[in-house]
């Protein structure tokens, strides 16, 4: 097999990817860096975030209050050592992206701005109009091409972590143009490869968002860590899921249900006022949010539509001006897709999948029990986000880990990883070619990767949505194990080298069933409701027996193993998330 | 390069432009500079014959009251301008222009060439009616 | 919504392992009132024939992944809405790009002159990150911030007849990318980047057809990117000529 001999390889090109390479071309321009991805790093899904990314900068901000909005906003299942890194990290972070050209919106006098966000006590969300993700994306990439040390492997799908003896010695990827593997061998590997919503039928999400890099840990011994908490943004468009930023809240926007009424107030979310105010109504957490819409789903009040139910979002008394300056984007986007004009017209919305709070276990240097190998970016679980992400916390999540991993994975390669025995990878990544070889040269598949694709998506929604039930959750199980093991009944039809996308449809769905699994798995066993995990049958929160990660784990066989791991808590204890009045 | 073969598309150096009506708009603008040229060489071949003398000047003079010259003329007018007003049009794009902070609306530019315009042809007319 | 109408999809196909040359193959699909091409594309693909290649992922007009001639035209397909378009709809890769498979096309072209523009801040000195951001204010951000929004899709290069003459030209996105840079009251690098624009194969080579700006669906406008650079390479010339010029 063809070898690719690297210091560090990185899977994923999106924000934490990109981000992570630059940082280990600063900390040592001799070091070679790979950086793999299965798109072109510009179509990577970090494209798609929109509102902003919270940093602590104005004078009446304190790092503090981040600290308890996210942690409080996580429903206290965040590790608290990993936020304070975080928030200390992130105006740096941000004010470097600044340097680096990223076009943040301004105030007159030529400081960056700030707008509200839900669940945020003071005014902290750095926004570039509402195509941050966007414009955070492109920076990077665009900065990352200064730097020679850093050469892409663009549209190079990864299929495998090499892992001998406790340490990761490199990745296999597939050169989709060519349809060949090849062995990335590397002293260190960091996986930036994103979320994967696409496991639900209604996202948000791109749709090479399959969870790739979280299954190749997740099989190669790291667990996933609080899988169970997928977050529903509560703003989707119908029909596509298409996201309407948080922003719209943030500057205004109400929810209203059929009768024009602003239910969030029925719901311990604070009194209406006709402007935003901090952490109340319209600007309450997201898991909360979507929550209330399956409650006004449930007493009849929302709007039915050929496409579901739906509320309103209410845009029009923010008028045309603002909107066309501080949310083009959402124009375009209710105009184009459901042909609806804000500022004239109610907009039809619903929860959609977003987010996963969970993933590849990581410690607070980013680094994942196998050594030499790192995660940051929505794929890992660090975790900053607990049972709730607030919303503008996940760009600077990406960065600011992601620059972690990155120089935590330097240190590593000139300290411990200074040498590399790969003696085993080439029997490793022979055994990694061999998986994938079976399954592209099987015939005499029965099943279909677009049949199995949407039975485990509707499994997951029937039964790990908004709000879960030990006997839903039990047949979600049952069903997403019963489709993991006809998945090795699927056969790829088009036998041809050169981008076959049925070969990658294929391997993207093995990765996304297991992600399911964890999910599904996760959430039976969590016996509380905390955040984005609700359970009907147990709706308190319980401290006792779980304040606690979950830790899915790989066992080869039909079911994967969990147990739990302690939350580390630093300064805040567990107490009543607030919102909406006074603490 | 297991199977690798990109295909290229030949493009026509000659009919390229019948492909898309963009094109040929664009074609359009660009022959249309002909007619400008044709003209200017009318005007060049005038003041020629004003250096001439007299005779030669009134010559010019009645060829441009003959059949074949009006005729020509008119198409001359309508080359020039339409290649004139595709061009003004356009004006936004190379020259965005800013008052203070705020950048001055495509209206307001292409509308400047307009009015120019006008007053130089309003200018020319007063002289030649004199 | 109606449940009985249908459209025909015409998809250039392309195999090279088995293909001379691209063939059009039909599929008929559902017609869907909200669908975009995309989406019928997806339906070809989940249900009809898993063998068709394309790039796509956001459907949300953002990623620039899924750009593609629809009846001849350069369109993001997850934009372009059946409703649109009549009973038949051709589909085929992007104009002036070779073709990999099916729609998918080779981009290295794009990638290798968008590197060689220097498409990032290139600052005088650099400020540490400790004394805070750089002051801009919002007519500064405003004068460079449309030139910000290109999603790199390329339907502008599939649109560019000079570029499909001139495979050297630099070309409508890579360019008005440099002019962004320019324009940033950040930005120190024009001059390098001025070795690439304004070379024969940088804005000389346009002779503003305009089509980049027709169908740019970010509303970049390339075009004036690029006249706006040929008359401040212009201006540069005449001022190396004054007296005390460069």
């Amino acid at each position: 097999m063809e070898t690719i001999t690297t210091d560090i390889a990185i899977v994923g090109a999106g924000g934490a990817g990109l981000r992570a390479a630059i940082a280990v071309a600063e900390a040592d321009p001799s070091l070679s860096i790979a950086l793999i991805s299965k798109v072109y790093p510009m179509r990577s899904h970090t494209v798609a975030a929109e509102g902003g990314a919270a940093g602590v900068i104005k004078s009446d901000d304190k790092i503090e209050y981040h600290f308890h909005d996210t942690v409080a906003g996580g429903d206290w299942l965040t590790d608290q050592d990993a936020v304070e890194v975080f928030v200390n990290t992130i105006p740096k972070e941000l004010t470097r992206l600044e340097h680096w050209g990223c076009p943040w919106s301004r105030e007159a006098s030529g400081k960056v701005a700030v707008r509200p966000f839900g669940g945020m006590k003071v005014m902290r969300t750095w926004f570039a109009a509402d195509k941050t993700g966007f414009h955070i994306l492109h920076t990077l990439f665009q900065t990352s091409i200064k730097y020679p040390s850093i050469k892409r492997f663009d549209e190079y799908y990864s299929t495998d972590l090499m892992v001998e003896n406790g340490r990761c010695t490199g990745v296999t990827a597939i050169e989709m143009r060519t349809g060949i593997m090849k062995l990335f061998n590397a002293k260190a590997v960091i996986i930036c490869s994103g979320g994967g919503g696409k496991v639900f039928p209604f996202s948000t999400n791109g749709s090479i968002k399959t969870g790739d890099g979280m299954a190749m840990a997740y099989r190669a011994g790291v667990p996933l860590k609080d899988m169970e908490f997928v977050q529903y943004h509560p703003t989707g468009l119908p029909i596509t899921g298409i996201l309407l930023t948080e922003g719209c809240r943030g500057e205004g926007a109400y929810l209203v249900n059929k009768d024009g009424y602003r239910y969030l107030q029925d719901y311990d979310l604070g009194k209406p006022e006709p402007t935003p105010r901090l952490k109340s109504m319209e600007l309450g957490p997201r898991d909360r949010l979507s929550q209330c819409f399956w409650q006004e789903q449930r007493k009849g009040r929302t709007i039915k539509t050929p496409h579901g139910d739906m509320v309103h979002l209410d845009l029009r008394h923010l008028g045309e001006k603002k909107l066309n300056e501080r949310l083009p984007m959402v124009l375009d986007l209710c105009r184009s897709y459901i042909g609806v004009d804000p500022v004239t017209q109610l907009v039809p919305i619903r929860p959609v999948v977003h987010y996963m709070m969970g993933g590849i276990h990581t410690d607070i240097n980013a680094a994942t029990p196998i050594k030499g190998l790192y995660a940051a970016g929505e794929c890992a679980c660090v975790s900053i986000n607990g049972a709730n992400r607030l919303g503008s916390n996940s760009l600077g999540e990406l960065l600011v880990f992601g620059a972690i991993a990155g120089r935590n994975a330097v240190e590593y390669i000139k300290g411990e990883g200074r040498d590399l025995n790969a003696a085993g990878t080439t029997k490793l990544a022979a055994d990694a070619k061999a998986r994938v070889d079976a399954i592209f040269t099987k015939t005499s598949g029965t099943e279909s990767v677009s049949g199995l694709r949407k039975e485990m998506n509707t499994t997951l929604e029937d039964g790990a949505g908004i709000y879960r039930t030990e006997a839903e959750l039990k047949v979600a199980c049952d069903k997403i194990d019963g489709i993991r093991a006809r998945y090795s009944q699927v056969s790829v039809k088009d036998k041809s080298s050169v981008f076959n996308t049925d070969l990658i449809y294929t391997l993207e769905l093995g990765s996304m069933l297991d992600v399911a699994q964890t999910i599904a798995h996760g959430a039976l066993q969590r016996k509380e409701s905390r955040g984005s995990h609700q359970r009907l049958d147990y709706p308190k929160r319980d401290d006792v027996n779980f304040l606690k990660h979950t830790m899915t784990h790989y066992t080869g066989g039909a079911t994967p193993r969990i147990d739990y791991l302690d939350v580390k808590i630093t300064t805040s204890q567990p107490a009543e998330r607030i919102y909406g009045r006074d603490e | 390069m297991m199977g690798r073969k990109p295909y290229i598309r030949e493009v026509s150096k000659t009919t390229w432009w019948l492909k898309h009506p963009r094109y040929m708009n664009y074609m359009l603008r660009e022959v249309t500079s002909l007619f400008i040229g044709l003209y200017t060489a009318v005007a060049i071949d005038g003041v020629w014959r004003l250096q001439q003398g007299r005779e030669a000047w009134e010559h010019f003079i009645a060829w441009t009251f003959s059949t074949e010259a009006v005729f020509m003329h008119i198409v001359f007018l309508v080359f020039a301008v339409i290649h004139t007003t595709t061009w003004f049009n356009v004006t936004p794009k190379a020259m965005p222009m800013h008052v203070g902070d705020e950048p001055l609306p495509d209206a307001a530019i292409i509308g400047a060439h307009y009015a120019g315009w006008v007053v130089v042809s309003v200018l020319a007319l007063l002289i030649a009616g004199k | 919504m109606s449940n009985d109408r249908t459209i025909t999809l015409e998809v250039m196909r392309y195999r090279p392992e088995t293909d001379a040359a691209p063939s059009f193959q039909s599929y008929v699909v559902p017609y869907v009132e909200e669908w975009v091409v995309l989406d019928a594309l997806n339906y070809v693909k989940d249900n009809l024939d898993t063998t068709v290649s394309y790039r796509w992922s956001c459907h949300m007009a953002v990623c620039g992944s899924c750009g593609m001639m629809i009846d001849g035209e350069p369109k993001l397909s997850c934009k372009a809405f059946l409703r649109d378009y009549g009973s038949k709809i051709r589909v085929e890769p992007l104009s002036h790009f070779p073709i990999e498979r099916d729609l998918v096309v080779v981009i290295d072209d794009f990638i290798e002159k968008f590197t060689r523009i220097r498409p990032y801040i290139i600052a005088q000195s650099e400020k540490p990150v400790s004394e805070g951001e750089y002051l801009q204010t919002p007519a500064q951000l405003h004068k460079y911030k449309q030139f910000t929004l290109c999603i790199n899709c390329l339907l502008c290069y599939a649109a560019c007849p000079q570029y499909a003459h001139n495979p050297e030209f630099v070309g409508p996105a890579a360019l008005s990318m440099a002019h962004r840079y320019n324009l940033d009251s950040r930005d120190s690098g024009r001059d390098l980047r001025q070795e690439v624009s304004a070379s024969h194969e940088g804005v000389w080579e346009c002779s503003f057809v305009g089509a980049c700006s027709d169908v740019c669906p970010k509303h970049v406008d390339p075009a004036a990117a690029i006249q706006q650079t040929k008359i401040a390479s212009t201006m540069d010339y005449y001022k190396a000529l004054l007296p005390g010029g460069k």
